[in-house]
């Protein structure tokens, strides 16, 4: 078998144990890689557990910038004998293992199509070092210097990588480069180095910023000028908090007193939470909260009474593995029915789908804006694979001249003027009502909120005739969401095409990753990504320019394509089902592989062999 | 309605307060509920307090889970914005009123079944939270809006109106309220209007998290012999431990009290609290022996009431916060939006 030879276009994955303090140095390592100027996507795939769990860290490395995960493994670095055996056939024909070879393990337990790397670490580290921490510490950090010599990288960066990294701790500094070294010089010694796998310095990087999903969300709602937030620790969502939390203490001190402009509670549960938010947002603040999966659930019956009450709420879903309390630290995209419809009763509510992190700000500070123009509950919805992993993405930006829409709030000078107030009156027909903030006029505009039925003044009304004009009129307000939530995002094919393919949030840049595969076999694929639920006009006119749309989702029941199916009166047939569910981030092979096989099968396209696995 | 009919009318002699407000203002729309319900005569004393206290209506916040309980602050302050939340999650959206904006007074206003029952939890933590509101729950020991089951106030033993007896020990509110953190205790009776009106004010001036339980006879489905909770039975086993005289500072102090029989309490705000008292050993600022006094009292069968704990230099939770003077609602963009100088510092630390 001949040795897999690429440059700047492989994967890396280190399989670890968790709580060892590999994932600094593996973060470390990726952030290397993009120093030379190579884009690098990192996955983090962990246990819902604090030590001593198998963990693995994954790094797509991609000189053409696919972010997406690729699929398989090119070079597997082994630290866990408990996942030995799956690590090892996990790894490409042609692949590398490097692993610690203090302890010798019989042939059989190697593959003999790959190229074995083998490092005495603990026995260096053994010699080397007398405290147990730091043994295993420095352990990670000498695989990474061994990694460096192997992939033929600049040890420089790396040095000065761990420089900035302890600035102001020279002995830090001193030790983890020791150790750096000893890594890089036992390999260079005794492994021939570099190995067919190489990074050298390229140009892809740019002006790109490296943050996570969760973290752009937290800066999203303070750039959004949300002031109150609600919530209950639950992962993949509570980073989202605790970023909104930094960015508040740090941009949002009053600077003459330190006082906070902010209000942060850690509520008892999810109900308390949602509750907070609906009681902030309805007395006029900004306000939101974080959650995934089970606290969804748990919020259902307060989301149908900010529908129908019509209070502005922000809600960041970071969606994981469901039913239940399913796979806590793995993603997926199956929460959309949940929040399309959450709550009894005829509700459908507003979602916005980022895709990376930048648009995690950006849709992140949106969702106030719309939520307060449509007076309704705005979800954002991304997934683990986006909030907990760093990614690589366009630099975040914010136009000065920007004011918030605080949307239709009648103010004390408008009801002194005699204007007309009926808090579910339809005045402008787009069936948005106007509001006031409690405390506004002495005697005007007050009114009182329930999620009982009322007629257009806010009376309390049981009449058929009410309530039906209420429900149209919320049926209006949607009509009327659908032309403000973000446009999807078309990529047309190279060619002209009867085929297209739907996608939403985290699984862009696989799907781009994929199409680039497919299109190099002949085969033309538009596509197009949904940014938010109601869906545009544009999204429904898509599927009717194809003959045959693919669906791709991260969840067992093809969520959006039902919800294509009945928002949009599509006949089922026409859209085909690529679902990818395991917990992992869906991969460009996969999504090709699917694609491929289901326009071969159906004689479709002009027969070419499938593509790669 | 029992004792504060609503002229249709507007006397022009009605008095008014030094807003200029009449009684009238101070309504809101016309109960619903049947006929002697103790909740009308609460709603009556919350309008009667906030005449008293020169309360501005439109800066009253009134908020309420689900229950008949829960429907009266449709019936009281008609000026005030209000919001009927969902059952036993009122706490929760006070909560976030408050924190939204600081200067409008908040009550709440809930049943036992919707505080104790399916709402202990929020009760709980907005009480441990320092959530500077009013509290009210009207305790009738029964779910009135669902026709008449036990609620988890109800006593061991008490009979319903069909006959079953609850076997189930029953949750005291104030002695939760008074353990979680409540800075302002009361507990009284719908049918005892004068010791109610000034407990309100009380609270209504107090900053924290001021909770009255207010037991308030269901004359539809809990007012039967064998109930502990009927008008009868309160009126019976009433045993107030004093009687309190809410003063503002601009008042004149025209009562005389015998020597001893006074305790005087000036709260954050310089309103005083007079408390008379009627059981010589009880003192409102010991939360423990306040709890001690409760448990004794109810093991023989009293119900104790009048304003049991206070403490008048209680923080509260913007206080925790550390949140800015200015109501949060009312922060501009540019004290909100950081812009894009410091969105270009922040990209350049993420490469
Ligand atoms: C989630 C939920 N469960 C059940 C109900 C039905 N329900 C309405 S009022 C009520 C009981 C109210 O009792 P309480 O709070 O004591 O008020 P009261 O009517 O006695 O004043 C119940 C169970 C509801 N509205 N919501
Ligand atoms: S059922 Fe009871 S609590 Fe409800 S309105 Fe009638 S008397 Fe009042
Ligand atoms: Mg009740």
């Amino acid at each position: 078998m001949k040795p897999i030879h690429s440059t700047n276009d492989f994967v890396i994955k280190f399989a670890n144990v968790n709580g060892s303090g590999s994932a600094s140095a593996n973060e470390m390592f990726a952030r290397a890689i993009m120093r030379m100027g190579v884009p690098v996507a990192p996955r983090n795939i962990f246990p819902s557990n604090i030590q001593g769990m198998p963990t693995w860290y994954e790094m797509r490395v991609s000189a053409a910038g696919w972010l997406g995960r690729r699929g398989g493994c090119d070079l597997m670095v082994a630290m866990n004998p408990q996942t030995w055996d799956r690590d090892i056939a996990e790894i490409e024909p042609g692949g590398y293992l490097f692993y610690d070879s203090t302890k010798a393990q019989p042939r059989s337990r190697f593959r003999e199509d790959i190229t074995v790397l083998g490092i005495p670490l603990t026995e260096i580290c053994n010699r080397e070092y007398t405290d147990a921490r730091q043994r295993q510490l420095f352990k990670n950090i000498m695989y990474v210097g061994a990694l460096t010599a192997l992939l033929g990288m600049d040890f420089s960066v790396v040095e000065k990588l761990i420089a900035d990294q302890y600035r102001g701790k020279d002995k830090l500094i001193d030790a983890n480069v020791n150790a750096l070294k000893l890594g890089y010089e036992h390999a260079m010694q005794n492994l021939s180095c570099p190995i067919g796998l190489r990074v050298e310095r390229a140009d892809g990087v740019g002006k790109q910023i490296f943050i996570n999903g969760n973290n752009a969300c937290g800066l999203g709602a303070v750039y959004g000028g949300a002031t109150v937030a609600g919530w209950y620790p639950i992962t993949p969502s509570t980073s989202v908090i605790e970023a909104f939390g930094s960015y508040c203490r740090k941009y949002r001190t009053d600077p003459d007193n330190g006082m906070a402009r902010y209000a942060i509670v850690q509520a008892e549960d999810e109900l308390a939470s949602i509750g907070m938010v609906i009681g902030a947002a309805w007395n006029g603040a900004r306000a939101f909260t974080a959650t995934s999966g089970p606290g969804i659930s748990l919020m259902q019956e307060f989301f149908g009474l900010a529908y129908f009450a019509e209070v502005p709420v922000v809600v960041f879903n970071v969606q994981r593995g469901g039913p239940s309390t399913g796979m806590p630290t793995r993603t997926q995209q199956s929460d959309l029915i949940a929040c399309a419809y959450a709550s009894h009763g005829d509700t459908k509510h507003v979602l916005l789908f980022p895709e990376d992190p930048y648009e995690c700000f950006t849709l992140g500070a949106q969702a106030f804006d719309l939520a307060d123009r449509l007076q309704t509950p705005v979800f954002v919805l991304l997934d683990l694979d986006i909030g907990m992993n760093d990614r690589l993405c366009q630099p975040f930006d914010w136009d000065d001249q920007r004011r918030y829409d605080r949307g239709k709030v009648m103010t004390a000078e408008q009801l002194e003027a005699g204007k007309n107030f009926g808090r579910y009156l339809d005045v402008d027909g787009d069936g948005i009502p106007w509001r006031t903030i409690p405390g506004t006029h002495p005697t005007k505009g007050a009114f009182f909120s329930r999620g009982t039925t009322r007629n257009a003044y806010a009376k309390y009304s049981e009449a058929g005739t009410d309530y039906v004009y209420n429900m149209e009129r919320l049926r209006r307000k949607f009509e009327t969401a659908k032309k403000m939530v973000p446009a999807p995002v078309l990529k047309p094919a190279s060619q002209a095409t009867r085929f297209g393919a739907i996608h939403y949030g985290s699984t862009s840049p696989a799907m781009a990753e994929a199409s680039a595969l497919l299109e190099a076999q002949g085969i033309h694929v538009d596509t197009l990504r949904v940014r938010g639920f109601p869906f545009a006009d544009e999204v429904i006119d898509f599927i009717n320019d194809h003959d045959v749309v693919f669906v791709v989702e991260q969840n067992e029941s093809g969520q959006l394509r039902m919800l294509l199916l009945t928002e949009g009166e599509i006949d089922p047939k026409k859209l085909v089902r690529v679902l990818h569910y395991d917990g992992t981030p869906i991969t460009a092979r996969f999504i090709a592989g699917r694609i491929g096989d289901a326009l071969s099968e159906h004689k479709v396209t002009p027969i070419r062999k499938q593509v790669a696995s | 309605m029992t004792y504060l009919a609503k002229p249709k009318l507007l006397r022009t002699d009605a008095p008014k307060n030094s807003l200029g407000y009449t009684r009238r203002d101070y309504e809101g729309a016309i109960s619903t509920l049947c006929a002697g319900c103790g909740h009308d005569s609460i709603s009556a004393a919350i309008v009667q307090a906030c005449f008293d206290l020169d309360i501005e209506p439109h800066r009253v916040a009134k908020l309420s889970g689900i229950g008949c309980s829960s429907k009266t602050p449709d019936y009281f302050l008609g000026a005030s914005h209000g919001f009927n939340t969902t059952h036993g999650r009122m706490p929760s959206v006070l909560t976030g009123a408050a924190l939204a904006n600081r200067d409008l007074t908040y009550m709440g206003i809930s049943g036992d079944g919707d505080s104790a029952s399916i709402g202990i939890g929020q009760f709980a933590h907005a009480m441990r939270r320092g959530v500077n509101m009013t509290y009210i729950v009207e305790n009738i020991g029964v779910y009135g809006l669902t026709k008449g089951q036990f609620s988890a106030t109800a006593d061991k033993g008490s009979k319903s109106k069909r006959g079953v007896v609850n076997n189930d020990t029953p949750i005291d509110l104030v002695a939760l309220a008074l353990q979680l953190g409540a800075s302002y205790v009361a507990r009284s009776f719908s049918g005892d209007k004068e010791q109610l009106i000034p407990l309100i004010k009380g609270a209504l001036r107090h900053r924290g998290p001021a909770f009255i339980d207010v037991i308030s006879p269901c004359v539809t489905f809990n007012n039967h012999a064998g109930s502990t909770k009927s008008y009868d039975y309160v009126r019976e086993h009433n045993d107030a431990v004093n009687r309190l005289d809410f003063i503002l500072p601009r008042d004149q102090i025209n009562a005389t009290y015998a020597p001893g029989e006074l305790r005087r309490i000036v709260q954050h705000d310089g309103s005083i609290l007079h408390l008379r008292k009627l059981d010589s050993d009880y003192d409102p600022s010991d939360r423990v022996g306040a709890m001690n006094h409760l448990q004794e009292r109810h093991a023989l069968g009293e119900i104790v009431t009048g304003l049991l704990y206070v403490d008048s230099s209680a923080e509260d939770l913007h206080r925790h916060l550390n949140t800015v003077e200015k109501p949060l609602n009312q922060l501009g963009d540019a004290y909100l939006c950081p812009g894009s100088k410091a969105l270009d510092a922040l990209n350049a630390s993420l490469r």
